[in-house]
């Protein structure tokens, strides 16, 4: 026995006696975690009641006309949010269209394929693009990305579908600079894919190992062990993965408001740019003042209700998913 | 990128010294260079320090309208009855230019020619393409190439864009009534970048594109620009001098705390698209003393600082209007109504 494990060698020391639990530590330690927990709720209704209230001018200026509308005209003082509430939700869903497969290509292959000396340096380099500033993803966007997507895709391709019917209409942009909501939306998708990849990662690998080798054992495939028994049983994890890379991508500020092209204006063509309701948050906040300031509120407000939706969808996905 | 260095150089400057009784003042970010450096030039020399927050001009107004800094700055004036209404005075520090961008395949820095009238049409989307005749027609011996034009603007609320969109407003009727002057303006066509950074970057990296930044910025940054014809029909080159010869020709007495537009001035070496940053501070402030000491900063600046401004690209005010301004800052008064300056 040591010195420092033998209590009674040291001059002083008063033996250690169980003490009956005393009820009042329990009702402390209950109040105590159940305010905390109620902070929570209480800082939710806080900041939703102030968006609210500094929306609220806004609002009843323009009633529903402030969803529908394309206007956003300072001078004039008339605000329409529709442009980045679709600029919001198009950058995101191409964020998603991208990175869902990537992510769980990664996670798959780093769980069930890799090579055991392959799997810890890709491991660590997802983490670390996890912990990359969405400014660093900006600014990597807009002086490495944007030139050169403008100058390999965005210009052969507007070249190539000038003029064909609805292809020439999407994909066609008259600027053709780089810049715009499918580009923000590819620099999402990189900013997300390490959140959704990282834990999908983890949740394969706390399946336990028996199912995958009985599965083996009655001579699945591989393709076969991850269709039918790693994503059912990792099914809602994941989808609760997608949501956390799309809750990102609605509300990644910085980086969008580098790349996005920020017109606040509404263009057929997914290559032409545009703005999402944080970037032009960021872009108009420090000069706002009167009603325009209000409609910036407001647009946040939009902005929380549209995460609020899609976390709502989220948890009636994963429902259904469990049902099964 | 010189005034970048500038820039973190004096923040470190000002952090350090921020429990001294520092002069406070918030608000445009297109003079903040010169006031860091000035402050940090002023902190040697009598120990004062300068806290200046570069908020944009809109987070100035509202600051100093709430009584939180000792001097709001804005690069767009407020009016006559603004300043009558919030009680405050209003003077210019500096001047600077803007100049249009320009990065066009074939054609050599500073020799394309443009008119406010062909800016205008090329931002509201009439003029599509770099061989518009309309673009041919002032640009005799230069090659046009037939690609469409990319306009850039400043997505974020500007000073810069103000002094832009104030120009276009006085050169073009259409401008002035479909878009107006203003911070931010609804721009029918291109695309935004966020602050001078933002533009000179979309502008260096497409095509056949047209930006508007501050001459400092373009200079440092080493931006191809664009001649615009002035007043008197000439395309004088963006540099001091021509920044001077505009604000000589202008009557600063004009409009109440000298909020004039110093855009399209006449004189034939006058830059067309010129503004001065002004200054805010309240008329009767609560803190005299505090007011006392930004108009000593203000003063040294004027007396001192008129080359420190030149070598950042700044242009220092005529001697005749820091004359008015001192005359102006009489109107700053204690509780008992003494002038305190």
């Amino acid at each position: 026995m040591t010195a420092a494990t033998d209590m009674s060698s040291i001059p002083g020391a008063t033996p250690i006696v169980r003490k009956t639990p005393k009820a009042t530590f329990d009702l402390v330690f209950r109040n105590a975690s159940f305010a905390a927990a109620l902070l929570v709720l209480v800082l939710l209704a806080a900041i939703m009641a102030s968006m609210v209230i500094g929306g609220w001018p806004a609002f009843r200026e323009f009633g529903l006309g402030f969803i529908t509308s394309s206007v956003w005209d300072t001078q004039n003082e008339q605000y329409g949010a529709w442009p980045a509430i679709v600029g919001t939700l198009s950058t995101a869903l191409i964020a998603l269209v991208i990175g869902v497969p990537l992510s769980l290509g990664i996670a798959v292959y780093l769980t069930q394929l890799a090579p055991a000396w392959f799997k810890k340096p890709v491991a660590t380099a997802i983490e670390l693009l996890a912990a990359v500033p969405s400014i660093i993803y900006g600014m990597w966007g807009l002086f490495v990305f944007v030139p050169l997507f403008a100058a390999y895709v965005q210009i052969p391709l507007s070249n190539i579908v000038e003029g064909m019917p609805i292809v020439g209409t999407v994909l066609y942009s008259r600027s053709p600079s780089g810049l715009g909501i499918f580009t923000a939306g590819i620099i999402l998708a990189f900013m997300i894919v390490p959140f959704i990849a990282s834990i999908t990662r983890d949740m394969l690998e706390q399946i336990p190992s028996v199912l995958r080798e009985s599965a083996y054992g009655i001579g699945a495939t591989t393709w076969e062990v991850v269709r039918h028994v790693l994503v059912p049983q990792a099914g809602v994890s994941i989808i609760g993965a997608v949501m956390l890379g799309l809750g990102r991508a609605l509300g990644e500020t910085m980086a969008v408001t580098f790349v996005v092209g920020n017109a606040n204006r509404l263009s057929a063509s997914i290559l032409d740019p545009g703005s999402t309701i944080a970037s032009r948050i960021a872009n108009e906040f420090n000069e706002a003042m009167g009603l325009q300031l209000n409609a910036l509120i407001a647009l946040g407000c939009i902005l929380f209700f549209v995460t609020f939706v899609v976390l709502v969808i989220a948890r009636l996905l994963v429902a259904r998913v469990k049902r099964y | 990128m010189r005034k970048i260095f500038v820039l973190a150089a004096v923040a470190a400057g000002i952090a350090g010294s921020a429990q001294a009784a520092d002069i406070t003042g918030a608000g445009a970010t297109f003079p903040f260079p010169i006031y860091a450096k000035w402050a940090e030039a002023y902190k040697k020399e009598t120990g004062t320090g300068l806290n200046y927050q570069s908020i944009g001009s809109g987070g100035g107004i509202r600051q100093i309208k709430a009584k939180t800094v000792a001097f709001g700055a804005t690069d767009a004036p407020l009016k006559g009855e603004d300043l009558t209404k919030d009680g405050l005075i209003q003077f210019p520090t500096v001047m600077g230019g803007v100049v249009p961008a320009v990065n066009i395949a074939g054609v050599e820095p500073g020799k394309l020619k443009l008119s406010g009238e062909v800016i205008a049409q090329i931002y509201m989307g009439d003029i599509k393409k770099w061989n518009d005749p309309k673009i041919v027609a002032l640009n005799a011996g230069v090659t046009l190439p037939d690609a469409n034009i990319n306009p850039v603007y400043r997505s974020d609320g500007s000073g810069t864009t103000f002094v832009f969109t104030d120009y276009l407003s006085k050169v073009s009727a259409e401008w002035k009534s479909k878009l107006g002057t203003n911070t931010a303006v609804q721009w029918p066509v291109g695309i935004g970048g966020k602050g001078n950074e933002g533009v000179s970057a979309s502008v260096k990296q497409v095509a056949n594109s047209i930006g508007y930044v501050e001459y400092a910025y373009a200079k440092q940054n080493k931006l191809s620009h664009a001649l615009v014809k002035n007043a008197d029909g000439n395309f004088p080159a963006p540099e001091e001098k021509a920044f001077q010869a505009a604000a000589a020709n202008a009557n600063w007495s004009e409009q109440p705390g000298f909020g004039i537009s110093l855009n399209n001035q006449k004189g034939a070496d006058a830059w067309p698209i010129t503004s001065a940053t002004f200054i805010l501070v309240h008329a009767k402030p609560e803190k005299p003393e505090e007011v006392q000491a930004a108009l000593k900063f203000f003063e040294w600046a004027y007396k001192s600082g008129d080359k420190l401004a030149s070598d950042l690209d700044y242009v220092a005010l005529p001697a005749n209007v820091k004359d008015q301004v001192r005359n102006a800052w009489k109107g700053v008064t204690d509780n008992s109504g003494k002038p305190i300056f």
